[in-house]
């Protein structure tokens, strides 16, 4: 167990490394300069300032040292300067992550309490028309479009019933309950936008589950249906669902980026979505590394879980 | 318990003279009731946007003719559904957005399975180092936050790689880039079904004849995986549309004054308080169409797959 997840680890980071070179190029190739932009910003400043400038930052050297220079930087933790925000790459970041991982973990809880107890409804009533109508919202759920369903959330809650602020976090020195009134929006809004496949898969799971052999012996002696439901199909079918839910860890991360958009919400989301936008190439290098370090260690999780709750599996 | 029926039943379809093959994914299609609706809904919103031009030469105005006069407009006579927020007609609109997104959906689709199917088969029938390496890329693209990814790759400036912008190139651009996301489920599916078609006694026969390696992968192999890949595929459609209106929502994808119904719905959010009815069409029809492709590739999964059938 220890070398595979000191090999698991070796992977990740070497992902992160190719990843970091890919980005790295990829940023390069954005519209805009940063040496133009400060020459714009600023007057004073000549295209003569602009070549020196390049020169004194190492700009005209090859890509391959520069990005040697940035790794080296990076390791020893200093992933640079927030050109948009004024502020050092990492002070940021941190607040940042921490509303990322609220809105996340709270709408992945609400949608787990949502997806899980009406999957096992659907697969034990399989082919009824609450199975067909619990099968059709899933299918609505993964179809519309996420950042429609938010406008269509404001639109109801903040523009029509006035309820709900329409977007941001509130005053910085305001109370609990009115920040929690802005974090309201947002989650639902996430929460409906990945409730639809946990539920689909929830479904499958139990569905699945309760056709192994182990639950018709479980039948055949006599069991009610709830007995082999929570004693026999429940615990092999969470098996699965705990996996997707950390194997799709990227895909949630994808539905906060829209909702952290739409709704002002400060999280990593809309920081990388607002540094690329706003050419901060030291924000958007870093922000976009973090999220795929995020992603990858969930997956991790996701596949340590997989044994610990499957003894069946080992990883040697 | 209903075994003995069951036997019956099954025996007298054997003696019966029989449905061929396709008669059979036929019926069976035609079973799923939302998948046939989907198809028709499918089917109609191709020939509107196909005859928009005619919608245009009806009402007399172009898609990108401007109504100063009546700017975020209520449904009238003159603009069936009304007018957006710098008075051109929304009807219109929508039938040329329509266009976009099922042209970068459907294209996006047929170019990642293409190459999903590639690198599936290859990793597949080729097994060892080349098998792990594809298998390990398709495992880290499949790791990675999709959206925060093709962001990076639509805000790069194709001027800087010396390439054409604008209008059609613009549209290319966002083809290839979600092909370089979406290859990997094709490529798994395609993987798997090579692994167990290349122990079969034809493609063993195939191999004793001397056929070389390509013809075996491209005549008896890649044939054998059509359904899942017809499956996968109609099931990645819905998907890619979604991608590709986040996208040009987000001001990263189709560029105004381009029509598609993501970038229709970036300037809803501002007018959400004085037109909020603009919101409402492009949403819709992108939902509509994206729930319609899932039935689809639902339907095909009950036809060509009998063992998911009685799930």
């Amino acid at each position: 167990m220890a070398i595979y997840l000191l090999r698991r680890s070796a992977e990740i980071v070497f992902v992160l490394f190719v990843l970091s070179f890919a980005i790295y190029g990829l940023i390069g190739l954005m519209p805009g300069d940063p040496i133009d932009l400060m020459v714009n910003s600023n007057p004073d400043l000549t295209s003569e300032d602009a070549q020196r400038l390049k020169a004194l930052l190492g700009l005209e050297r090859p890509i391959h040292e520069r990005y040697w220079a940035w790794l080296q930087r990076a390791l020893a933790g200093d992933l640079g300067y927030s050109r948009l925000f004024s502020q050092p790459v990492l002070e940021l970041m941190g607040p940042r992550l921490l509303n990322s991982l609220l809105l996340m973990g709270v709408s992945l809880l609400l949608a787990l309490a949502i997806a899980i107890p009406l999957g096992i409804l659907a697969a034990a009533r399989q082919h009824r028309l609450l199975d067909h109508v619990i099968n059709l919202t899933a299918f609505a759920g993964i179809s519309v479009p996420p950042f429609w369903l938010a406008i269509l959330l404001i639109l109801l809650f903040a523009v029509t019933l006035g309820w709900l602020p329409a977007s941001g976090m509130g005053e910085s020195n305001a109370g609990i309950g009115e920040k929690l009134r802005y974090l309201v929006l947002p989650v639902l809004a996430l929460t409906l936008a990945s409730v639809g496949s946990l539920l689909r898969f929830t479904r499958a799971a139990v569905a699945e589950a309760g056709r192994q052999d182990y639950v018709r012996t479980a039948a055949a002696k006599g069991l009610s249906e709830r007995q082999i439901l929570t004693g026999h199909v429940l615990r092999n079918a969470m098996i699965p669902v705990v996996t997707v839910v950390a194997l799709n860890f990227g895909t949630l991360f994808s539905g906060a980026l829209i909702t952290e958009t739409i709704f002002g919400w400060l999280g990593m989301g809309k920081t990388i979505y607002d540094a690329i936008m706003g050419s901060d190439y030291n924000l958007a290098l870093a922000g976009l590394l973090f999220a795929a370090a995020v992603t990858l260690i969930a997956n991790l999780l996701a596949d340590m879980v997989y044994a610990w709750l499957d003894p069946r599996i080992s990883y040697k | 318990m209903t075994g003995g029926v069951h036997l019956a039943a099954e025996a007298a379809q054997a003696i019966e003279p029989g449905l061929s093959t396709r008669r059979l994914l036929l019926q069976r299609f035609l079973e799923h009731r939302l998948a046939l609706v989907s198809l028709v809904f499918l089917l109609l919103l191709a020939a509107g946007t196909a005859a928009a031009p005619l919608a245009e030469a009806w009402l007399g105005i172009t898609q990108d003719s401007v109504d100063l006069l009546s700017r975020s407009a209520p449904p009238s006579w003159e603009h069936p559904l009304g007018t957006d927020e710098l008075g051109r007609d929304l009807l219109l609109r929508l039938l040329y957005g329509g266009r976009v997104s099922l042209l970068v959906g459907l294209a996006a689709a047929v170019g990642a399975m293409v190459v999903g199917s590639l690198i599936g088969i290859v990793a597949g029938y080729l097994g060892g180092w080349p098998d792990a390496l594809l298998m390990r890329l398709t495992d880290g693209v499949i790791a990675l936050p999709v959206l925060p990814l093709l962001i990076v790759f639509a805000a790069i400036d194709p001027a800087k790689l010396g390439l054409p912008g604008g209008g059609a190139s613009d549209l290319l651009r966002i083809i290839l880039i979600i092909v370089i996301v979406g290859w990997t489920t094709v490529a798994r599916l395609v993987r798997g079904a090579t692994l167990s078609l290349k122990r079969r006694e034809f493609v063993i026969a195939a191999e004793a004849l001397g056929a070389p390696p390509l013809r075996i992968m491209l005549r008896h192999i890649l044939p054998n995986c059509a359904s899942p890949i017809l499956v996968a595929t109609t099931l990645s459609i819905g998907n890619i549309i979604l991608l590709e209106s986040v996208l040009s929502f987000l001001g990263l994808g189709v560029q105004p004054p381009l029509p598609s119904w993501g970038n229709m719905l970036t300037g809803a959010q501002d007018l959400i308080y004085s037109a909020p009815q603009l919101a409402l069409w492009p949403g819709l029809l992108i939902f509509t169409t994206v729930i319609a492709f899932n039935f689809l590739g639902d339907g095909l999964q009950d036809a060509l797959d009998p063992r998911a059938l009685n799930r």
